[in-house]
């Protein structure tokens, strides 16, 4: 027996896939969850009716959701502005390590100045740093053609070991020299907290004001000016791009340098908005770099997608913290985060094939 | 195959075709591109199902679902694009997919049983060579045993020549004749008039997803076959020209240039040429004697190791794209889709390929779409190129259409010297003609047009004067109206005319 369904190669991309597969991929992810939650003795309605009242239905849940897409939202845009180039930066976690750094420097350095040039010299300081590390990774391989995988993966262990180092391990200029028992960074002062902003009873971290902002110019960017035309050129044919006279070696620095900006100032935003110091421990735990990589791939490389899905993402991870206890372990959340990333690739099948149903004998003999 | 009806979004492709191969016989398939012959083969070897129709051998009804299955019951394609694993040995490729009852591959046996085959078919190939060491032409002679050895009875070749030298293909003729003469047939699909003359017995002709006629070789000339393939008289003759070329108004001279290939090789061995304004200068040659990296130099994609370039008097600095463009250098590569064009992007992407960096396509680095869009539309109907609108990608329009629309992009370059590679390689007769033309009222308009080619026909018929390249060197330099398909054939062979005379 055959099987009745075949998959047939689409020879075009319909518009409404943009938004129907990754609907149906979640519809889904749903489904499979639900499988696994009944399995386990959970009435799955009552579960995603938490989720939902938990991540986004009160005023409350929401402005706390905002708070965990915030990273989720940088990294996010970091991976898709490298992807798009056909550059797998998976350095993003440790291009936010070194923006915390350089946010904080800016932050404990430039605490006798007004609020906005605090502010302003964090987000400066988060994206050169967070920007000349991955730069790291870009000149290697435009320069030795190394493999950008393993250059941004090793850079993040670097990373981590370096941060670890100015807290625990040096009397460096962010430790702050008070703490004996635990070693902890320098606390910035009040006037260099970046202040949510509030729209009726929902407050929205600045950080993420500035993630919709920097979406809406790597959006522009890569869709209306010469540099995102370029790349594109890069992105799909080398050989063309060698033909039209671009050269690819200013573009894989630039934007491996552009992708780590972005890593860093979500970097920066972590310092300004939430921890108020530089947290060692605490932001390595969070492992947002790597969560950048997922909002990417469910965007779909779309730096305004990429927006909702650190939203929807952030929902998820922050009903996730509601709902877990005794009797709700913490690994069923990432279960259902991880069935979502599984459909999500599979409906990327869907993009390209389309699923027929195939004659059968039943109707006759027509070969 | 009776009655094939094979539908695609938006188009037939197969419509009531009709089409018979009888054991022991070449039958050639005959159609433009789009003629609908490639979806019939596949419809042949279960890679598609028709939507209509029936396939019959040996007057049973049959009904494949893969080509595995289509091989089981004896009919073996093979593909213009081949099906090896380059790392595996040519024996290990022809085995592969056999289903095996033990753990091993016993290759000793197939290596033996491949031999055989290959003698008796006249087929040179070393079975424990490896694929990447082998030219294209011998990979297809792979491919060609792969059937054989499957138990293929019925062999199907879609377009076999457009990738071999006329020695690799006369060959290859050879090989298809002593097939048929063991009883074995052969299905031959082509575009090319010549050759099917030369290796058919029976052809059968495709217009627009029907079947036109068939009939046999020997009652049918070249002309006729040209006729019902594109259903109007097609004359190749020598293209009239309106202004007479000026070689010694020089606005490309090519001086002493030497350049390696992509292996390091010596691919160039001072190379000096001129191109006049108006003129059209072709070179002839085998494919891989040099051609490609003589374009390449020229459009400043790949740097000389010696001597200079200059377009209108004034040296280019070598290696430069851009210097290359601004000095008023076109260059129209070989491979339009992948080097000359970005597959997917738009056909209004494509456009601007060339002009997206300066005024009026863009300002201040911000692309201006609205300019861009409509100049696409104007350039679209000026070059009557077939697209649904100007946003599809440029991979889905026809061969043709392709085509214009890079010349189209070329040409509004307004460029002094124009550097074509294969210009209609690949292409049907009516957008062969199409072609040709624009590349004629291009010169007419006073650019120097140098033309590289190994389709001596179109030499003959659009050159003022022919270059021949053997080995990286320019080893002939006749006028057209002095020059013989035999002398250039003998120079592209690496022969020389005055040993010739002696």
């Amino acid at each position: 027996m055959q099987s009745p369904l075949r998959l047939e190669r689409r020879l075009t991309q319909p518009k409404w896939l943009n938004w129907g597969v990754p609907l149906l991929s979640l519809l889904g992810a749903l489904i499979l969850g639900g499988i696994v939650l009944f399995a386990t003795g959970k009435n799955p309605i009552s579960v995603y009716a938490r989720i939902v009242e938990r991540g986004f239905a009160s005023t409350d849940a929401f402005s706390r959701t905002l708070i965990s897409a915030t990273p989720f939202a940088f990294t996010g845009l970091a991976a898709s502005v490298a992807f798009r180039m056909g550059l797998i930066n998976i350095g993003g976690e440790g291009q936010l390590y070194l923006g915390t750094i350089g946010a904080a420097f800016a932050g404990i350095a430039f605490q006798d100045q007004p609020t906005a040039v605090i502010i302003a010299t964090m987000i400066i300081f988060g994206m050169l740093f967070g920007g000349a590390w991955a730069a790291i990774v870009g000149i290697l391989k435009a320069k030795f053609s190394t493999n950008e995988i393993i250059t941004s993966l090793m850079l993040n262990y670097v990373a981590a070991i370096f941060l670890d180092y100015l807290i625990f391990n040096s009397s460096s200029y962010w430790r702050d020299p008070k703490s004996y028992g635990f070693p902890t960074g320098k606390r910035l002062i009040k006037n260099a907290y970046w202040n949510d902003i509030s729209i009726g009873s929902i407050e929205i971290p600045f950080g993420f004001v500035v993630a919709v902002v920097a979406a809406v110019i790597v959006w522009f960017l890569y869709n209306r000016t010469r540099f995102g035309y370029e790349v594109g050129v890069i992105a799909s044919s080398p050989n063309a791009a060698r033909y039209a006279g671009i050269r690819a070696r200013w573009k894989i620095i630039t934007v491996m340098a552009l992708s780590g900006a972005l890593a860093g100032l979500g970097g920066a935003s972590d310092v300004g908005d939430f921890r108020h110091v530089l947290d060692a421990k605490g932001v390595q735990i969070s492992g947002y770099g790597y969560t950048g990589i997922v909002v990417a791939a469910l965007a779909r490389l779309n730096p305004l997608s990429a927006i909702f899905v650190a939203v929807f993402l952030g929902g998820l991870s922050n009903a996730g913290y509601a709902l877990q206890g005794p009797d709700f372990p913490s690994g069923l959340v990432g279960t259902l985060q991880g069935l979502i990333l599984f459909t999500a690739v599979a409906g990327e099948i869907l993009t390209r094939y389309r699923i027929k149903r195939q004659n059968t004998i039943a109707d006759g003999v027509i070969v | 195959m009776n009655g094939i009806v094979k539908r695609f979004p938006g188009v037939v492709a197969n419509d009531g075709v009709n089409f018979e191969a009888r054991a022991g016989e070449v039958h050639a398939l005959l159609g433009e591109n789009g003629a609908g012959k490639s979806t019939l083969s596949n419809v042949l070897t279960g890679l598609y199902r028709p939507d209509e129709g029936t396939v019959s051998l040996n007057d049973e009804i049959v009904h494949f679902d893969s080509p595995r299955i289509a091989l089981e019951r004896g009919i073996g394609m093979v593909h213009q694009h081949f099906r090896l694993v380059n790392s595996f040995t040519v024996a290990e490729n022809i085995i592969l997919g056999e289903r095996s009852s033990s753990l091993f591959m016993d290759t000793s046996a197939a290596v033996e049983r491949i031999s055989a085959l290959a003698t008796q078919y006249g087929i040179a190939v070393d079975p424990s060579a490896r694929i990447w060491q082998l030219s294209v032409g011998e990979q297809q002679r792979v491919e060609i045993l792969k059937a054989l050895y499957h138990g293929a009875k019925v062999l199907i070749l879609d377009e076999p020549t457009a990738v071999l030298t006329p020695q690799e293909a006369d060959s290859l003729f050879r090989v298809l004749r002593s097939m048929v003469a063991e009883g074995r047939t052969v299905i031959f699909i082509s575009h090319k008039l010549d050759e099917v003359m030369a290796v058919a017995d029976r052809i059968t002709v495709l217009r627009a997803g029907k079947t036109v006629s068939t009939i046999e070789c020997a009652t049918t000339t070249t002309r006729d076959l040209a006729r019902l393939m594109v259903g109007r008289d097609v004359v190749f003759n020598r293209v009239i020209r309106a202004n007479h070329a000026e070689p010694n108004n020089i606005v490309l001279q090519v001086s002493n240039i030497d350049a390696t290939d992509d292996r390091g090789g010596q691919a160039l061995k001072s190379i000096s040429l001129t191109v006049g304004k108006s003129e059209i200068v072709a070179i002839a040659g085998v494919a891989g004697n040099g051609q490609r990296e003589l374009a390449e130099v020229i459009g400043g994609m790949r740097p000389s190791t010696r001597g200079t370039i200059a377009v209108n008097n004034e040296v280019v600095p070598n290696g430069r794209v851009r210097k290359a463009m601004t000095a008023g250098v076109s260059h129209v590569p070989e491979d339009r889709l992948h080097t000359g064009l970005v597959a997917d992007h738009s056909v209004e992407d494509n456009l601007i390929l060339k002009s997206y960096r300066g005024a009026p396509i863009s300002k201040m680095s911000v692309l201006r779409r609205r300019v861009i869009r409509a100049q696409a539309k104007e350039t679209i109907e000026k070059y009557d190129v077939k697209t649904p609108d100007t946003i599809t990608p440029i991979r889905l329009l026809s061969g043709g259409n392709v085509q214009k629309v890079l010349l189209a992009r070329e040409f509004d370059s307004l460029p002094s010297v124009m550097v074509v590679s294969s210009p209609t390689r690949g292409l049907d007769v009516g957008a062969i003609e199409n072609v040709r033309k624009r590349l004629v009222d291009a010169a007419d308009s006073g650019v120097g047009v140098l033309l590289i080619s190994e389709d001596l026909e179109e030499i003959f018929a659009l050159a003022d004067r022919i270059l021949v390249m053997y080995e990286g060197s320019i080893v002939g330099n006749i006028p057209a109206a002095e020059a013989n398909r035999e002398s250039i054939g003998l120079l592209m062979g690496g022969g020389s005319l005055s040993a010739e005379n002696n």
